[in-house]
């Protein structure tokens, strides 16, 4: 199990490292880009909403804040080529700067009033962007072109996204074995218990939240070099929102490898949609009863699901005989114990509300 | 100005009306179902277009059409829950049901958007377009209808809450699910039905919404929902009084904004003010202690 957890990492790694040696089309190439992009942003949605259980509709407001920090920078300061890349930490700082106040408001309400004011939130950014004078109201930024040779023109931003990617999957990982990581995944099971056994709930989840904001403002900053346009209505997006929930609900909510899977399946099926029909709505009716099949059939997601056949199946070849060969099945339990799931037992659907914090 | 203050304000009182009306379904479901409906706003659109098309094309009075309106929405909204929301279950129970719905409005969204088209519409009767004079500003009597409409329906929507068997079974639902199932209430059945008349109340709110407001397209949905999630969470989540109180606060404010500064920043105030609130009473203004815990 172990091993090939590895195998199939390297294999990954592998294959997105070639990929822009081999696939020279524009187009595509632009794809991978996109690719790498929403799956940075989908673990970084999912540090926070995943581990923590609260789930925010209103990310893209990180997202806008980058793209529009860094736009207004380069647009100010005339520039080009690739001395811009060095600007990408500014969309984070921005992202994260707006993370406090907001996380700092947003965070003190729980479930459905939380996802209310994500939105809320969202709505007030996407407005203040049509409506101040120097975000450029409705014709929003746009740069004349970096000056990209053609021939290179992905390589530039496939490999940092590459490089944005690697760094966030490891940073989740990193979070999803520390002691942070236990906090928010107590938070997520139970706040109240988590309270009080001494997790410092707020503080908590606010750092996760900035995290996460921070690397969506990378993100946000990257895709303005790359489109070289942000209006109020494609970066502060609401369908960014929500296909990133759909990309970390289709491949396993709150596990670490869930939504780097659900963005490798889901971003390019948008793409290949968008291109394929030319009809754009019935992208968006896909896109909704895709969501509803996973919804529906697939609630956990692929990969706890799968896990849970695989655990199964080496069950029942265990109870079949001993003759089964031993270190397949002490290999697959070692990694149920430590696989990075912790699904807690199907208690009801709430507690008491008597346990409500008094604040 | 004053004069167009006191304008904006009996505009607001007035249009505030109907936001209550959508918002009471909304709000009303939340109660029952543990759940927020997002499709919520996206079907007092395809309402305000069913309204539209029953008027241009079969030539049905706007009003008399609420009698085809108002069972459809309400047969759409039982459909939606049977089979969408009620085969939830689990933990992630209600962030689920959250994305559902907003999956099932996006899915009605593409629908218009490929019937209808991009363009905004709205709808056009004799009583849209005339005016009454009423203390010394003009009145359009399709305000004034609607919010007699708007009253007349919640006050509806009361009387079976709470003078009526099945009023009391959706209260008992509201207060506790699994006590109402041991005293023998068919949860899913009022859960449905309650989904049912949540979504049905958007019928006539549509009608008022495409009659009243500057016009309609598919996206505006988004903008609807937006307002009404605002209205019921300032109001308290699960309480109808609430969403009253807070559907005529919020639409009168963002009139009198619109006035004293100016239109383009009136949202932006309207958010604000639900942020702000939040920030001193999280619970809202007619919210239990029980909305916030987990």
């Amino acid at each position: 199990m172990r091993t090939l957890r590895l195998a199939g990492i390297g294999v990954t790694l592998a294959v997105l490292v070639v990929f822009p040696l081999v696939v020279t089309d524009a187009l595509y190439a632009e794809f991978g880009v996109l690719t790498l992009l929403f799956v940075t942003w989908a673990v970084a949605w999912n540090l926070f909403s995943g581990y923590s259980g609260y789930i925010s509709l209103g990310h893209a407001v990180f997202f806008g804040t980058g793209a529009y920090a860094v736009g207004l920078l380069t647009e100010h300061l005339h520039l080009t080529g690739g001395q811009i890349f060095w600007l990408l930490p500014l969309g984070g700082l921005a992202g994260a700067a707006v993370a406090v106040p907001f996380g700092l408001i947003a965070l003190r309400v729980r479930r459905h009033t939380f996802v209310v004011i994500t939105i809320a939130v969202f709505f007030i950014f996407q407005l203040m962007a049509y409506n101040f004078s120097f975000t450029g109201g409705n014709s929003g930024l746009s740069t004349p072109a970096f000056f990209w040779s053609p021939a290179t023109y992905n390589n530039p931003f496939y490999y940092a996204a590459l490089i944005l990617v690697v760094g966030t999957v490891t940073l989740s990982w990193l979070v999803r074995g520390s002691r942070f990581g236990l906090q928010l995944l107590a938070i997520r099971d139970d706040e109240d218990r988590a309270r009080g056994l001494g997790v410092r709930a707020m503080r908590v989840k606010l750092s996760a939240f900035v995290i996460s904001a921070a690397i969506t403002g990378i993100v946000g900053a990257l895709w303005w070099f790359l489109i070289g346009q942000a209006l109020p209505n494609t970066v502060f997006n609401p369908a960014f929102d929500l296909s990133i929930a759909l990309m970390a609900f289709l491949g396993g909510f709150g596990t670490l490898a869930g939504p780097i899977l659900g963005g490798l399946i889901l971003e390019p099926l948008q793409q290949w949609v968008t291109i394929t029909f030319t009809n754009g709505y019935l992208g968006e009716i896909l896109l909704g009863a895709l969501f509803l099949l996973v919804i529906l059939f697939l609630p956990r997601g692929i990969i706890p699901t799968v896990r849970e056949r695989l655990t199964a199946w080496s069950a029942w070849r265990e109870r079949r005989g001993p003759q089964a060969e031993p270190a397949g099945v002490a290999g697959a339990d070692r990694g149920a114990a430590a696989g990075p799931v912790v699904t807690g037992p199907e208690t009801g659907t709430r507690s008491t509300p008597s346990a409500g914090s008094p604040r | 100005m004053g004069r167009q203050l006191s304008e904006a304000i009996v505009d607001g009182i007035l249009a505030g009306g109907v936001y209550a009306l959508m918002a009471v379904g909304l709000t009303l479901i939340f109660g029952v179902l543990d759940i927020i409906n997002i499709a919520q706003g996206v079907l007092v659109v395809l309402a305000a277009y069913l309204s539209y098309v029953l008027s241009v094309h079969l030539h049905i009075d706007l009003f008399l059409g609420l009698f085809i309106t108002v069972p459809a929405m309400f047969v759409i909204g039982v459909a939606i829950h049977w089979a969408f929301i009620r085969p939830l279950r689990g933990r992630e129970r209600t962030s689920m049901s959250l994305l559902a719905s907003y999956a099932v409005a996006l899915i009605i969204e593409g629908v218009l958007y490929t019937i209808f088209g991009s363009n905004y519409t709205s709808l056009h009767a004799s009583y849209v377009t005339g005016a009454v004079k009423v203390f010394g500003f003009y009145l359009s009597y399709i305000y004034i209808l609607g919010f007699a409409l708007a009253v007349l329906l919640v006050l509806a929507l009361y009387y079976t809450l709470y003078r009526t068997q099945f009023g009391r079974s959706i209260r008992a639902t509201m207060q506790d699910r699994t006590a109402a199932r041991l005293i023998g209430i068919d949860v899913n059945r009022v859960a449905g039905l309650t989904f049912g008349i949540g979504v049905a109340v958007t019928a006539a709110g549509g009608m008022v919404f495409g009659a009243t407001g500057g016009g309609f397209n598919p996206n505006t949905g988004y903008d609807l929902i937006s307002r009404l999630l605002a209205i019921i969470i300032l109001g308290g989540l699960g309480s109808i009084a609430g969403a009253l109180v807070a559907a005529v606060f919020m639409i009168t404010l963002e009139g009198v904004v619109d006035v004293l500064w100016s239109p383009s920043w009136s949202v932006v105030v309207f958010y604000g003010a639900l942020v702000l609130m939040l920030v001193v009473r999280p619970q809202g203004l007619f919210g239990r202690r029980a909305a916030r815990a987990q």
